[in-house]
């Protein structure tokens, strides 16, 4: 129990950290913030899933994916197609000429359910394709590309090459898909209307929860072995092969970790903002991830947490308040943060606060002798 | 021609872990390797010189799977080790050390150690893995031996270029390999530093056998049992310190133009 709070917790000050993350995400928001943007705050920590990913798989492991919107995308799209279909019953669709399937289908003269949406009219089904399906893709670029020991520079064109095959592909096959516009106009879960103010809350919570178990799972897996493994494969990946490990199958598993996490933010998103687009899965969507971890800081779970938080804290503020040159200021802000803090917001903390911290306990200590 | 058979296999001796026979590698039509034969006996500390580009890194990259052999045979232990990945020849019991210092700048030198320890190798395995007693015993006894128990705590990129070289050295001794290679170990160092390098070869070596690859040839003389000479990819001779330096053709190779 107590290596668990040293190591895993990180003593007393990763407890502090997680509290203090834990007060914000879990009391002061929801008191503080009407539900239009309570909604909107959980929307963000959807994204902030994608960003603990990449803290891991970057951060950690070296590894570079400028294509983790796929999989957050992959995950949105599982729990759209079941909402989809549940919203698609023959009485909602009466109107149609192919009643009991979903609108889009029918307005691309679809005349029958594809089969590959069958299975998602099962709920067990699709909360086990949710982090399934992205985790098998993963697996599959990871080991073909990590066995062949593709360099990081190559990996990363390939994860954007993904993204953008997929969202390609989304578009294009508007009758199955949904197309540019998404899978829209999702209403209930099981029943439960998602659209009500009792029900976004109540996401909003369940969102913060499961954020808060893949933090901790994040710690866990950073503070055992493998943890320490994946630092030293990014220092010096030889060395590790020499120590007789097989360090693709190292990198695979922290890939896959990061897609299932993704995964569960793209079905949160899916959830609290009632449709999923393309717009979530290209290159774009893409990199404004991975600039969420660089703003936090690569090397921080909780940082990524709050860089996810203000980009777009700081996207919406500047869009609301300047909307002629609000993606200048957001590319400003990019820009500075990079060059000023490579470590981003964790780093500033490391480097500038954590000191003093410690310079005034040291001080305390000293005056309470 | 009288030539003596040189690389042959010598008979009536002890056992031999590693035999290396008819070993043959080329990069795009240079043959870095030819027809290479090398044995080495269980316990044995063998330094392997020659001028700058006889092949001496390749043929332990080449043990050690780095590099594919486009032809011959490398036994350890009677396995043959050609056909396997890196890391199951580690398992198999070679460790490798790298010429410039290969740790890991951003761990301790604890860390270093700990992740060098042989259990827990698969991810899962990793995940599972518990720093346990007997793993800290371990690390402790490597770092006294690598002269570094007091700097267990100090990240590795503060130490010296020589103390680098001693963690690598520590972290190959974590996994207790059968089969050791060491690549110009003693490269950058002090005279001190050397001297305790050759005292910490000379100790480490009693339980395995060690292929050194070796500029300085008064280190050399101080570990070696026996010493080969590489020219061009081949063995041009083998013996003792004494025989290869007075051997005309070693000395033609080194000095003759």
């Amino acid at each position: 129990m107590s290596s668990f709070y040293k190591n895993v917790l990180g003593a007393l000050e990763g407890l502090i950290g997680l509290g203090i993350l834990a007060a914000l995400v879990f009391a002061v928001f929801p008191l503080t913030l009407d539900v239009f943007r309570l909604n909107l705050v959980g929307k963000y920590l959807s994204y902030a899933f994608v960003a603990i990913g990449l803290v891991m798989c970057w951060g950690y492991g070296g590894i570079l994916s400028l294509g983790q919107g796929v999989f957050f995308g992959l995950g949105g799209y599982c729990m759209a197609m079941f909402l989809k279909l549940e919203a698609s019953t023959p009485q909602a669709t009466a109107i149609q000429s192919t009643p009991g399937i979903p609108d889009f289908m029918d307005w691309n003269q679809l005349t029958a359910l594809p089969l590959f949406w069958e299975p998602f009219k099962s709920f067990v089904f699709t909360l086990l394709a949710i982090p399934l399906i992205p985790a098998l893709l993963a697996l599959v670029l990871g080991a073909a590309m990590f066995k062949r020991r593709v360099g990081e520079v190559y990996f990363a064109i390939v994860t954007q090459a993904v993204a953008l095959i997929l969202s390609v592909l989304i578009i294009g096959q508007q009758g199955y898909t949904g197309g540019v516009n998404g899978i829209t106009d999702l209403k209930t879960l099981l029943g439960w209307d998602i659209r009500s103010d009792s029900a976004r809350v109540l996401l909003y919570f369940v969102n913060g929860a499961l954020l808060f178990s893949c933090i901790l799972f994040g710690k866990f897996l950073l503070s055992s072995k493998l943890g320490k493994l994946l630092m030293a494969m990014r220092d010096k990946e030889e060395r590790v092969r020499f120590s007789g490990y097989d360090v693709a199958n190292f990198k695979v598993f922290i890939f896959v970790v990061a897609a299932i996490f993704s995964a569960i933010g793209g079905a949160m998103f899916t959830l609290q903002v009632g449709f999923m687009s393309p717009s979530f899965v290209g290159i774009v969507p893409s990199i404004e991830m991975v600039i969420f971890a660089a703003v936090g800081g690569r090397l921080s779970l909780l940082g990524a947490v709050y860089g996810t938080l203000i980009v777009n804290f700081g996207k919406s503020y500047f869009s609301e308040t300047f909307p002629e040159v609000w993606l200048f200021l957001m590319g400003g802000l990019f820009i500075a943060v990079v060059m000023a803090f490579p470590n981003g917001l964790a780093g500033i903390y490391k480097d500038y606060v954590r000191p003093r911290l410690a310079l005034h306990r040291g001080r305390t200590v000293r005056e309470a002798l | 021609m009288n030539m003596p058979m040189i690389g042959a296999l010598p008979e009536g001796k002890n056992e031999f872990a590693l035999y290396v026979e008819g070993l043959t590698v080329a990069f795009n039509g240079f043959v870095a390797v030819n027809d290479l034969n090398l044995y080495v006996e269980k316990g044995e500390t063998r330094v392997v010189i020659g001028p700058n580009g006889a092949g001496k890194t390749t043929v332990l990259d080449l043990i050690c799977g780095r590099t594919k052999a486009s032809s011959g045979s490398i036994r350890f232990k009677d396995i043959e080790l050609t056909a396997m990945s890196e890391h199951q020849i580690v398992r198999a019991g070679v460790g490798r050390k790298f010429q410039t210092p290969s740790i890991y700048e951003t761990l301790t030198v604890r860390e270093n150690l700990e992740v060098s320890f042989p259990r827990g190798r698969t991810v899962f395995g990793a995940l599972a893995f518990r720093l346990t007693a007997d793993v800290v015993a371990r690390v402790e006894e490597v770092a006294e031996q690598i002269f570094l128990s007091t700097h267990l705590h100090r990240p590795a990129e503060l130490l010296s270029h020589g103390q680098k070289q001693w963690l690598e050295i520590g972290m190959l001794l974590m996994q207790a390999p059968e089969l050791m290679m060491l690549d110009e170990p003693v490269a950058g160092m002090s005279v001190s530093e050397r001297e305790k390098t050759a005292e910490l070869l000379n100790h480490i070596g009693k339980d395995r056998s060690m292929i050194v690859i070796e500029h300085d040839m008064e280190f050399a003389r101080h570990i070696a049992d026996k010493v080969t000479v590489l020219h061009q990819g081949q063995v041009l001779a083998e013996g003792s310190m004494d025989h290869v330096q007075n051997d005309p053709r070693v000395i033609e190779v080194y000095l003759g133009h």
